[in-house]
């Protein structure tokens, strides 16, 4: 016998292939009959008890402070951190010597969704969201700049804690 | 041209178009129905979102493949590539020619049209386009006819892969045609005639020929199911081993054909059965279907035959989503091994009862029924004993004996 080759030897009750078939039979006819459990998607989406992982890594959200500005200091570390190169960065400083972001796009068409960005902020100031409905009717809209980055109003990810591994 | 002539061609025209256009519809129906029973099967829901429950998914499946391109491959031979669609499709709609799907319709007219003349009809119109005296022998020969379609879109394709899907079919078609033919013999032998109005009006007087010949449907029933490429014989088809078989190279509109005549022949091989063995149109229980016809009569009657092969389509594709695939060799084997042994030795035995029946001074009766009914069944243990003993569909036992 060739090597690495498992002979399952059966009882011979099993052998039977009517039997087989009939009790085959029988199962895919119960399962005519049981309760489907496809969800009618944009319809039930409120009553299927179904919700998106807290640590989901979707399309990004900028947080604002309370003048409605964004976060970020343009310190530049989301753009050398991110793996996919997807956010433009040019700095700009204010009269006071703060600084803000002139430019800050996303292109979530070249984002891996890896959450770097989020965990390198030392503002908590970019985020990625709990998010996925994204369609678009032009590639260009997918290059989200600040503004848009500032109005998104969905949940941010909690991202994965290593010292709580299961989130509990 | 007489009067006559013209009533006559005139309703056969109506009744053509009418059968084309009902196949056709019940052909999409199927289809949806094939992909709602294996949603069901599979705890989901399938296709509900054209049209009312989904019904029509197989219109917007059908304009979708009238838009898409059509392909020619590089190595394909040009005629039979576009030939074998339709080599494949014309048979399985053929086929429905003769069979027998309501009670005759009465009905009498008398006009005259300007141009073309007077039409004259009267009495009974039969519910089937052609009665045709050779019956299933027409049936045989044009099922077998729809190999050819197959085999050539295997060959004209240049693909290796369609190449061993044609191959396979041809090994397999013509292996079960037999067996569908033998079976067919055991049915000749009882009903003595090979015309299905006649088989029809014969069960309608006597009994359901399922209950004489249980054995008989079985082997019809199951080379029905090779016959038709239908899992669990499938090989033609193998998309898990051979992409997509003979039709890989196929798409839009030819692509088509090949499902509209693969489901074509399942609704008529579905026919057949409710009109060999389970009485047609006749419904059970009630004498009232068999007198003298009337439009009522007509509608019911063709309501039964409709449950009766929709029953058969429903079982056909329970089966389809329960059973897996045969082994080439397998398929081989069942086939000659053991559906045309056991049909022959049926068709003997069926032949000496009915020859012992006779000179015991028999007639067509109760009595009659049963001792058959009861012959049935004594073969039918004998067969299910032998399957269950593990004969019949070998694998495991010699794999044992063989390497232990």
């Amino acid at each position: 016998m060739a090597i690495g080759v498992k002979v399952v030897v059966r009882p011979d009750k099993e052998i039977s292939y009517l039997r087989a078939t009939l009790k085959g039979m029988a199962i895919t006819f119960r399962h005519l009959l049981q309760k489907k459990f496809t969800m009618q998607y944009p319809e039930q989406i409120a009553e299927a008890e179904w919700s998106l992982s807290p640590r989901w890594r979707g399309t990004h959200r900028m947080l604002t402070d309370e003048q409605g500005r964004a976060k970020c200091v343009a310190c530049g570390l989301c753009p050398q951190i991110c793996p996919a190169n997807c956010i433009k960065l040019v700095p700009g400083e204010d009269e006071h010597g703060f600084r803000y972001p002139l430019i800050y796009e996303i292109d979530e068409f070249r984002c891996v969704f890896c959450g770097y960005c989020q965990e390198v902020c030392p503002e908590e100031a970019i985020h990625v969201g709990v998010h996925y409905e994204n369609a678009e009717y032009e590639r260009e809209r997918f290059v989200y700049d600040l503004e848009r980055l500032c109005a998104q109003t969905h949940p941010v990810s909690s991202l994965w804690d290593p010292s709580d591994p299961r989130g509990e | 041209m007489t009067p006559e002539l013209k009533g006559y061609l005139l309703v056969t025209g109506i009744k053509v178009t009418i059968l084309f256009a009902v196949l056709f519809l019940m052909i999409a129906f199927v289809t949806w129905m094939e992909r709602r029973v294996a949603a069901w099967i599979q705890n989901r829901i399938g296709p509900n979102r054209v049209g009312p429950f989904g019904l029509l998914q197989p219109i917007a499946d059908g304009l979708k493949n009238f838009v898409k391109e059509e392909l020619l491959p590089g190595q394909a031979d040009r005629t039979l590539f576009i030939l074998a669609p339709a080599m494949a499709f014309v048979p399985s709609l053929l086929l429905f020619a003769v069979i027998p799907w309501a009670s005759p319709l009465p009905l009498a007219f008398d006009f005259t049209l300007p141009l073309v003349g007077r039409f004259v009809h009267a009495g009974e119109v039969p519910m089937m386009v052609a009665d045709l005296p050779i019956g299933f022998l027409f049936i045989l020969a044009m099922s077998s006819l729809s190999v050819y379609g197959i085999v050539f879109a295997g060959w004209s394709s240049g693909n290796k892969y369609s190449f061993l899907g044609g191959l396979r079919s041809s090994a397999q078609m013509v292996s079960y045609e037999i067996a569908l033919g033998m079976s067919l013999i055991a049915l000749l032998l009882v009903a003595g005639n090979v015309r299905l109005t006649a088989i029809v009006a014969l069960q309608q007087e006597w009994t359901w020929l399922i209950l004489p010949l249980t054995l008989g449907f079985l082997l019809f029933a199951i080379s029905a199911l090779a016959e038709n490429n239908r899992l669990p014989f499938d090989l033609p088809e193998a998309e898990g081993e051979l992409v997509g078989g003979y039709h890989t190279e196929y798409s839009s509109m030819r692509f088509a054909m090949f499902f509209l005549a693969e489901y074509g022949a399942l609704i008529t091989m579905s026919a057949l059965m409710a009109t060999f063995f389970f009485g047609g149109w006749d419904i059970p229980f009630t004498t009232w279907d068999d007198g003298e016809p009337t439009v009522l009569k007509t509608l019911v009657t063709l309501g039964a035959f409709l449950a009766k092969t929709f029953f058969f389509i429903f079982c056909y594709i329970w089966i389809r989503w329960t059973l897996p695939r045969f082994r080439f060799d397998q398929l081989m084997a069942l086939g000659w091994k053991v559906m045309l042994p056991v049909a022959l030795a049926y068709i003997m035995i069926v032949a000496t009862a009915v020859w012992a029946f006779d000179t015991m001074g028999l007639t067509l009766g109760g009595a009659y029924a049963l001792a058959m009914f009861g012959l049935n069944m004594v073969l039918l243990v004998l067969l299910l004993w032998g399957i269950d003993r593990n004969r019949i569909i070998w694998g495991q036992r010699l794999q044992r004996e063989g390497r232990a």
